[in-house]
């Protein structure tokens, strides 16, 4: 288990990393996600020792390590890039972090047999990095990480650059690599879907925050702030303005519908409205629903779902539908959404409901 | 159905005509030369490979080869160890590294028979300011003039002065294109300083460092202009390299056809190392 209390990071009056809090959990993902630039990467380096502190403490499994140099703290790290000694066979790769620590060389032999066996790395034991496909060398990498047995592996958007089959492959394998190893993972993406495939804890990121932090599944269904929501969401979210009035919510464009429950009991004025782009249809699916009636700006066909951009106001919306809908673009077209899908936000981006 | 014709050939003629001119032409009046004897007034006698034979037999030639050879090892040995240890230690980023990058240019920049007169002064005994130095200040004995070691200390030092900035630039270009990822690994492997230099920076240096060794010795091996000005091939015989005697030969007792034989095989030679290194040097990557 990894504990960062208040880690914050700065570089000479540029705050990179906010005073953060986190507990890491071992034997389940910890996925980092946001947006390039966000901090994933900086929080990364910060808890595997190669950047300074700017203030806080680090507690790797009960141990005080803030102060603690980053070889001795056992950890691995996989980059985004393929990082493997470019002389070196793949065998030799996967040994080095063994090699260094001084270790036998039976217990070495094994312990590279059963990483390279776990990651088909066998049949090319014997080449070396440029001999390989990008695939096979970022599994030489996560396979070097897999032999060291370290307490935390940090994997920082390890498939980025691997070509969609691959991706799609490796991320299938990732999880049960780990599952048993009892080491933290933390995962750094800036894919939604991958967050939820990995399942475990994720702490969504922007601006060099921590904006949510919590089971993955439940920060899907329920963000708590407007932040979390976009940064959680792809498509991206509908994110529209609504005023709401006794209890009935209006939207810009003059369609309104009631509020029920805790939505209905809060103060009226203006809020932010925000409905996943799934949920905008372009057919009718309950007495519920809600029409839209905006001009469609973009279509695209993504083989099993469409999705339109229509624009209804000063809003542009997003709608995201299983199957094939022919819209025409520019032309107008009617929408529905269910009001029980939407979040209510306030002005501030907290959550209201 | 595809029509073939010898167009092609037409846009291939510009290139053909400067070759020719730059290289072709030089090399076979060479070749012309060194098979022929000449008496001037133009007139020429067939003398077959007379010259070549000559020449490979005379001690004179293999007693510069040998110096060549020497000297050529000699600033290799230093210049790219050297050079490797100074990219190394040369800053990363910031204000400095410019500063350290134009520093390092600025032999490079001079004209060659400058650096020549500006070593000669320097190395002067009583007028020079290393001169001064050595003999009056520290009281050791040295003079370029007299004695050749010393004019094989101030040779080599001038070319080290001259060209290791060459490998500096070229090993720090390598240098800077190795992503910090791979230093970042190498720090969680907790890998030692001599690690990270044997197992990362120099094979990643491994390329530039090929092209830097054979750019200095096809250099260093052709070398004429600087040592021809500091020491003019003296004192005595001992600095007088492969080029100086070649042009001593050539113009000083104008043989031209046993100076065009020499020539051809001063070529051979460089051609054939230059391509044993290379072929050593890339030995792994093609396996």
């Amino acid at each position: 288990m990894i504990e960062l209390k208040n880690v914050s990071k700065r570089v000479g009056k540029v705050v990179h990393i906010k005073p953060t809090t986190l507990r890491l959990e071992a034997g389940q993902f910890n996925v980092l996600l946001g947006a390039t630039g966000s901090g994933k990467t900086s929080l990364i380096k910060l808890i595997a020792g190669l950047d300074p502190l700017a203030s806080g403490r680090i507690i790797l499994d009960g141990q005080d390590v803030t102060r603690l140099n980053t070889q001795k703290r056992n950890i691995s790290l996989v980059h985004q890039f393929f990082v493997n000694y470019p002389h070196m066979t793949v065998f030799e790769n996967i040994a080095s972090p063994l090699r260094v620590a001084g270790m036998a060389k039976s217990e070495i032999e094994s312990r590279v047999e059963e990483a390279a066996g776990l990651l088909q790395l066998v049949p090319v034991l014997m080449r070396r990095p440029h001999e390989l496909s990008g695939g096979q060398q970022q599994r030489t990498a996560l396979a070097r990480a897999i032999a060291k047995e370290s307490r935390a592996v940090f994997l920082d958007e390890p498939l980025a650059n691997l070509d969609y089959k691959l991706r799609e492959e490796l991320r299938e394998q990732l999880p049960e690599l780990f599952s048993d190893r009892g080491c933290v993972v933390v995962y750094a993406t800036s894919e939604p879907e991958e967050a939820l495939l990995f399942g475990g804890n994720a702490a969504l990121m922007n601006d060099g925050h921590v904006t949510q932090f919590g089971p993955t599944a439940d920060i899907y269904r329920n963000p708590d702030n407007l932040t979390a929501a976009r940064i959680f969401s792809n498509p991206p979210i509908n994110a529209v303005g609504v005023v709401k009035k006794g209890a009935q919510a209006h939207l810009e464009c003059g369609a309104c519908w009631g509020l029920e429950g805790a939505a209905a009991r809060l103060p009226d004025g203006k809020y932010t409205m925000a409905v996943r782009a799934h949920r905008v249809l372009p057919m009718r699916t309950g007495n519920a629903d809600v029409a839209l009636n905006g001009r469609v700006i973009v279509t695209e066909l993504s083989g099993s779902e469409s999705s339109a951009h229509f624009q209804l106001g000063s809003n542009a919306w997003v709608s995201l539908a299983g199957g094939v809908h022919p819209y025409s673009v520019g032309e107008n077209h009617t929408f529905y959404m269910n009001p029980c899908h939407c979040r209510y936000f306030a002005p501030d981006g907290r959550r209201a409901v | 159905m595809k029509t073939e014709n010898q167009k092609a050939w037409l846009f291939v003629l510009p290139v053909l005509f400067l070759v020719a001119f730059n290289a072709l032409v030089p090399m076979m009046t060479v070749v012309n030369y060194s098979v022929q004897e000449t008496f001037g007034n133009n007139q020429f006698f067939w003398q077959g490979l007379d010259w070549f034979e000559q020449i490979l037999r005379s001690d004179r030639f293999h007693a510069a080869l040998g110096r060549q050879f020497l000297f050529t090892a000699t600033i290799l040995a230093i210049e790219v160890p050297l050079g490797i240890i100074i990219a190394l230690s040369m800053p990363r980023q910031g204000i400095w590294v410019s500063v350290c990058l134009v520093l390092m240019a600025l032999p490079m920049l001079i004209p060659w028979n400058v650096v020549g007169a500006m070593w000669n002064i320097f190395a002067l005994p009583k007028i020079g300011m290393l001169g001064y130095f050595m003999n009056d200040v520290l009281g050791v004995s040295y003079d370029m003039t007299q004695d050749p070691l010393a004019a094989w200390i101030t040779v080599v030092a001038m070319d080290v002065w001259h060209w290791t900035s060459l490998v500096v630039l070229l090993c720090y270009a390598g240098l800077m294109s190795i992503p910090d990822a791979y230093y970042q690994a190498a720090k969680i492997d907790g890998a030692s300083a001599w690690s990270v230099f044997r197992h990362i920076q120099l094979p990643k240096m491994k390329t530039v460092l090929t092209i830097a060794v054979l750019l200095r010795f096809m250099d260093s091996f052709n070398i004429y202009t600087e040592p021809f000005v500091l020491t003019g091939g003296g004192p005595g015989n001992s600095t007088t390299l492969l080029s100086i005697d070649l042009v001593k030969i050539a113009l000083g007792q104008f043989d031209l056809g046993p100076a065009a034989a020499m020539s051809l095989i001063y070529f051979a030679i460089t051609l054939l190392v230059s391509w044993v290194f290379y072929t050593l040097m890339t030995k792994d990557d093609r396996r």
